[in-house]
């Protein structure tokens, strides 16, 4: 009986002491922090815990401040001793952060490494600000801008429902070869599309696909959206309009060729319910702005 | 062909540029060591690979990562995969006889992609159905280089089979080279095929594999790679004779009692095996294998005892040379390799051209 009772004891605080090793791994507040995705480094500055962060990826550029950190290079093409050489307590990554043998040898080198959900939603924001909250020890202050954004969300859904007909819309990413990326089902832009009272007027593919001419001429879209990046890569606004498989869709037509920040409209960071309220009244003029609380500002 | 009395000076100059390309490796092989984005003291490099060797646990965690799991792997891969690159360049451009023949023509990068492409775009999907076996999941990890490994050697199996004539007379070089062609532009479609259905996270990973990194890659793979380039080297070294009776034409070396046919296969095989290993472990690494023959016989003339080893140098030298400048260019972020190879050596190349040109002379 005294053997059994020993056992379980040694069961339960080896059980105990293996629930209490990652989290004494990664040093709570900690002081020299290293952020991976745009989204997340949004919600550590919002979560007041700007100053700690040494280092970012170049997905990282809002707020302006985290812009101006060292940048470890494409969230997906880390290197392990660049990151290292910014003497991190805690990375934060991102899910498709990588490589995976990057982040493997930055776990061998003893840095604590926390890799965030993926789940580009409205749903995802809070789950992502929880996650964030959770490795700085700041869930207090988490809880209370996950309410925020939620409130917010809940305003401009409530907004975007008293709107009638969706708007078709087509959203482009990049030129490859010549042949505009545009973007199809599941991805994050025909999420936003959807949420701001729109509808993707690109269907019967997944993720980003080069678009035939006359597919693009096909879906005639009501609203023509591009990203800051790739407009300036297509040559601008104007040199948009003028191609040949957009100059005769009624976007062009009627002169609406939209322009926005990638990351605000992408990221599905804290600012997602201001890119959606932004996005709805760009695609419906009628669209009546609702009164956001937890507006986030550069600061 | 050099003079009887001219011999045994070119044996002392080409012994004497061997040394040299010895030294240049070596040298960068430990810049490639010592320096990087981090800054580490000697007295902790010195301790760290103490403890390593003593099997001490290492008392500075980071300092023994960094150089032990990162640098020295790093370092040696950089130095093989170039050798393996510049190896076979020079052992395909002898028996082709034509200067630009590198080992993308003969498929083996062209395999390999194909074969790594297919593991990042469908490798979830065809694996899905296979129980996670004990010996499956050590592999897991190593499917992409193994699948790369393996398209690289099928594909130059498939372009040397088809290059044999139906007559029993063999290999017939330009044949070789038009399948070639062929066969890299199926592959190319191949590629783009998968590009075209894959998701958003698999196009990043795939446009970020195809241009090469040597920072990806641990030991095991390493010195795989490792064992894998020696061993095509020592097959190399073994032909140089033939590869010299190459240069005065294919009939001619047959007449002087080489096996032609079989040095062709020898040398795809072991260009398959050089490039194939390299290429599944760092990604496709442009130019090196077109220019470190080059850079080789422009410094100590045509004989393949002399440049066979002389190229696998300067590859070395180019790749560690390369990757020394992108770890330390733009810290902590890192671009890719690819662009310094050209960048290092195209320069390079240029100038020892021009300088031949000028007819002032190399050595």
């Amino acid at each position: 009986m005294g053997l059994r009772c020993c056992l379980t004891f040694c069961a339960v605080l080896s059980v105990a002491l293996l629930n209490a090793l990652p989290a004494s791994a990664a040093p709570l507040d900690p002081a020299r922090l290293v952020v991976i995705g745009g989204d997340l480094t949004e919600i550590v500055y919002a979560l007041g815990a700007g100053r700690q962060v040494v280092g970012v990826d170049t997905t990282s550029n809002f707020p302006p401040e985290a812009a101006a950190l060292e940048t470890v290079g494409y969230m997906r093409r880390l290197s392990a001793e660049g990151v290292l050489s910014l003497e991190p307590d805690l990375v934060l990554a991102a899910a498709d952060a990588g490589p995976d043998a990057a982040l493997a040898q930055l776990r061998a080198a003893g840095v604590a490494i926390a890799i965030g959900p993926d789940n580009p939603s409205p749903e995802g924001v809070l789950e992502k600000i929880a996650f964030v909250g959770d490795a700085l020890g700041r869930e207090a202050m988490a809880d209370a801008l996950a309410q925020r954004i939620q409130a917010d969300m809940g305003l401009v859904r409530a907004a975007v429902s008293q709107l009638d007909q969706p708007v078709r819309a087509m959203f482009i990413l990049s030129v490859r070869g010549g042949a505009l990326m545009a973007a199809g089902g599941g991805t994050s832009a025909d999420a936003m599309i959807t949420l701001s009272g729109g509808a993707n007027a690109v269907s019967g593919f997944e993720g980003y696909k080069p678009l035939s001419a006359e597919i693009a001429i096909a879906a005639a879209p009501e609203v023509i959206i591009a990203p800051a990046h790739a407009a300036k890569a297509l040559g601008g606004l104007e040199a948009i309009k003028a191609r040949p498989e957009l100059v005769a869709t009624p976007a062009v037509e009627t002169d609406r060729v939209l322009i926005m920040d990638g990351m605000l409209l992408l990221g599905f960071g804290p600012r997602t319910p201001q890119a959606v309220a932004e996005l709805a009244s760009l695609l419906h003029v009628d669209f009546k702005l609702p009164e956001l609380t937890g507006r986030l500002e550069a600061n | 062909m050099d003079g009887a009395i001219a011999a045994p000076r070119a044996r002392v100059r080409s012994g004497s540029w061997i040394a040299l390309a010895v030294v240049a490796t070596a040298a960068l092989a430990l810049l490639g060591v010592l320096l990087g984005p981090v800054t580490l003291s000697l007295e902790q490099m010195v301790t760290a690979l103490g403890e390593a060797l003593s099997g001490a646990p290492p008392s500075d965690r980071g300092a023994s990562a960094i150089l032990l799991q990162i640098r020295l792997p790093r370092v040696l891969l950089g130095a093989v995969v170039g050798a393996g690159l510049a190896l076979s360049g020079c052992a395909l451009q002898g028996v082709f006889r034509n200067p630009l023949a590198d080992p993308g023509l003969v498929g083996v990068t062209a395999g390999a992609a194909v074969g790594a492409v297919t593991v990042i775009v469908l490798g979830e999907h065809l694996l899905s159905g296979l129980d996670e076996g004990a010996v499956f999941v050590l592999l897991r990890p190593y499917l992409l280089p193994i699948a790369a490994f393996l398209g690289a050697g099928l594909v130059t199996l498939l372009i040397f089979q088809l290059a044999r004539d139906g007559q029993g007379r063999g290999l017939s070089v330009a044949t070789l080279l038009l399948a070639g062609v062929a066969v890299n532009a199926i592959a190319a479609a191949v590629i783009g095929g998968l590009t075209y259905v894959s998701d958003d996270q698999q196009l990043r990973d795939l446009t970020f594999w195809s241009m090469g990194n040597l920072g990806g890659a641990d030991w095991t793979a390493t010195l795989l790679a490792c064992a894998a380039i020696l061993l095509a080297l020592m097959g190399v070294l073994r032909l140089t004779r033939a590869l010299d009776l190459f240069q005065i034409g294919e009939r001619a070396a047959f007449h002087s009692g080489v096996d032609v046919e079989r040095v062709k296969w020898r040398v795809g095989a072991l260009s398959a095996l050089a490039v194939g290993a390299g290429t599944a472990v760092a990604g496709p690494i442009g130019f090196i294998g077109l220019v470190g023959p080059h850079l080789a016989r422009l410094l100590a003339g045509p004989s393949h005892r002399v440049i066979v080893p002389l190229s696998a140098l300067m590859g070395a030298s180019l790749a560690l040379s390369s990757d020394l400048f992108v770890r330390l260019i733009i810290p902590p972020a890192e671009p890719p390799i690819g662009l310094a190879t050209s960048l290092i050596g195209g320069p390079f190349f240029l100038w020892l051209l021009m300088r031949r040109a000028r007819g002032g002379g190399v050595a």
